[in-house]
């Protein structure tokens, strides 16, 4: 992908505030913090599942710009999928990060973090989401 | 000033306003490291061979050295510890563990390091003390004011930074101890940010306890000192036991423990840490405390005023009377800027600087954090200020 194109779409993640916000009904969402020890970002993931449904996910917190931005677009990756169809876009976005085998179609715009593990600082930053999702999955999955 | 002492800034371009997370290094202190375990090595009060005991006296030299430094009245006051954390740990949990009670308040701010936070929340939830907070004023500084309303029939301990680490207020020690000794309130302080840049002097500002690294004062990581008044300090129960502290213990387990300061340095200590400590503390007397003090205040001056020139940037303590600037590009997470600033090899520290409450005061949890010392330039703020000007690539430069 175009470097251009790649930061333009970190960029628009980044700045799009309409799920970064503490939900309304918050008593049904299940709430799960994720941070990094190595820096500073943290965020608090909210998320509404419906039996095997992730119905809506919404977030809050400080963290960099590829912390926030890899956040959205998992988020919009994951709201309206089923716990078995989310792990398997989780799955296939750590072998990402790692450098291992990947279905790029099932992650559309989070290929733009494809080379990120040319900078191994910041991994942890761009699974910040991904870590505190899937702790959430595992621990409801029915 | 002094560039020249320090290889490290002769190798290459490095900009380091980093200096409240780690100072860098002399060579002397280097020098000092590496004699110890080329020519010397050994350890201390063990060994009847002249290296050993040319060790043992380089060490308790070092303690007359330190003495000296913050002028205590007495060398066995003078307490090696692994640096300010453990300091401030042995002060709670070695004295005030032992000599409060429940109910009793303890007074700190929420500008506070960490260190010098969490040992008195677990006296807090073990012992029922209470932790209370002198509020601030606007400019994030303790007042006298505010001291006093803060302080009660049960206030029992004030433990104050002598300099904050983000915020970078110089806190008037010698009249606060005051207030706080006139009351029988004893003074904690936690001197990590200010021994390398401030005079203290524990017997005019009448501290009981104080803390401080030698890896923030141009010293090796891994050591630092407890200073605590004699009578106090000897009313101390050591937090670790082992060789080194004990005169005598039989298999009935009757154990006497060595006079002040070896009761309360357990095990063989970090000796070139020490000898270190002693090199850089020499090194800081030479150049000399109030040219140090001088020189980089008015670098801070010049720094405000230059950032002050950028309106797209906010600056959290303009106000205040440190050598701590903390600053946000408007807009931008302050990992990203010094993400971005790295780029041009200046190194400033994002985050919260291990003072989590300091949101409170500041309304912003993560600001990016310039650190002064006497090594800096204006050359190296007018790059800065260059960058910083730059910054409207930042997205371009760092994604």
């Amino acid at each position: 992908m175009d470097n251009d194109i790649k930061r333009s779409i970190i960029l628009d993640n980044y700045q799009d505030n309409s799920n970064r916000i503490i939900p309304d009904n918050v008593s049904e969402y299940i709430k799960i913090n994720s941070n990094n020890d190595s820096c500073i970002d943290n965020i608090d993931i909210y998320v509404k599942i419906n039996g095997n449904l992730i119905e809506d996910i919404k977030y809050y917190g400080e963290a960099c710009v590829i912390a926030i931005s890899s956040t959205n677009i998992l988020r919009n990756l994951l709201v309206g999928k089923t716990f078995d169809e989310a792990k398997n876009i989780l799955r296939n976005y750590f072998n990402m990060i790692e450098e291992k085998e990947y279905d790029n179609h099932l992650l559309k715009e989070a290929c733009v973090y494809s080379d990120i593990s040319k900078q191994p600082s910041r991994k942890t930053c761009a699974t910040l989401f991904a870590r505190g999702i899937s702790k959430i999955l595992s621990q409801n999955d029915k | 000033m002094n560039r020249e002492d320090f290889t490290i800034l002769n190798n290459g371009k490095l900009i380091y306003f980093d200096n409240g997370a780690t100072t860098l290094k002399p060579d002397c202190v280097r020098d000092t490291i590496n004699d110890y375990y080329n020519i010397y090595t050994s350890n201390i009060h063990r060994g009847d061979y002249s290296s050993s005991l040319k060790v043992s006296e380089l060490y308790d030299n070092c303690r007359e050295e330190v003495r000296d430094y913050i002028n205590a009245k007495y060398c066995c006051e003078i307490i090696f510890t692994s640096g300010a954390t453990e300091s401030l740990n042995d002060i709670v949990f070695g004295f005030f563990r032992h000599n409060l009670k429940k109910g009793d308040e303890v007074l700190i701010t929420e500008s506070e390091h960490a260190s010098n936070v969490l040992p008195w929340f677990i006296l807090q939830k073990e012992m029922g003390i209470v932790v209370k907070y002198i509020s601030l004023n606007e400019n994030y500084e303790v007042t006298i004011d505010n001291l006093q309303k803060a302080i009660t029939n049960k206030t029992k301990v004030v433990s104050l930074a002598h300099v904050t680490n983000v915020i970078g207020d110089v806190r008037d020690i010698k009249n606060i101890a005051k207030i706080c000794h006139e009351k029988d309130i004893f003074v904690v302080v936690d001197a990590a940010q200010s021994a390398a840049h401030e005079k203290i002097d524990v017997v005019d500002m009448d501290i009981d306890f104080l803390a401080f690294s030698a890896h923030k004062m141009y010293g090796p990581t891994g050591v630092g000192v407890l200073y605590g008044k004699f009578n106090l300090l000897k009313k101390m129960i050591p937090c670790r036991y082992g060789g080194g502290m004990n005169a005598i213990f039989n298999n009935d387990g009757y154990v006497e423990l060595k006079d002040l300061p070896d009761r309360l340095e357990a095990g063989t200590p970090n000796i070139e840490g020490v000898l270190g400590l002693c090199e850089c503390i020499k090194y800081i007397k030479k150049i000399g405390l109030e040219k140090i003090n001088k020189y980089e205040h008015d670098l801070r001056k010049y720094l405000i005023d230059r950032l002050s020139e950028l309106d797209f940037i906010t600056v959290y303590n303009k106000n205040n009377n440190g050598i701590i600037v903390s600053f946000n590009i408007n807009g931008v997470f302050s990992q990203d800027t010094a993400i971005y600033l790295d780029k041009y090899n200046i190194c400033v520290r994002a985050g919260n600087h291990c003072a989590k409450m300091v949101k409170n005061v500041f309304n912003v949890a993560n600001t990016v954090r310039v650190s002064l010392s006497f090594y800096n330039t204006k050359e190296e703020v007018d790059l800065l200020i260059n960058v910083l000007k730059n910054s409207k690539n930042i997205w371009e430069e760092i994604l």
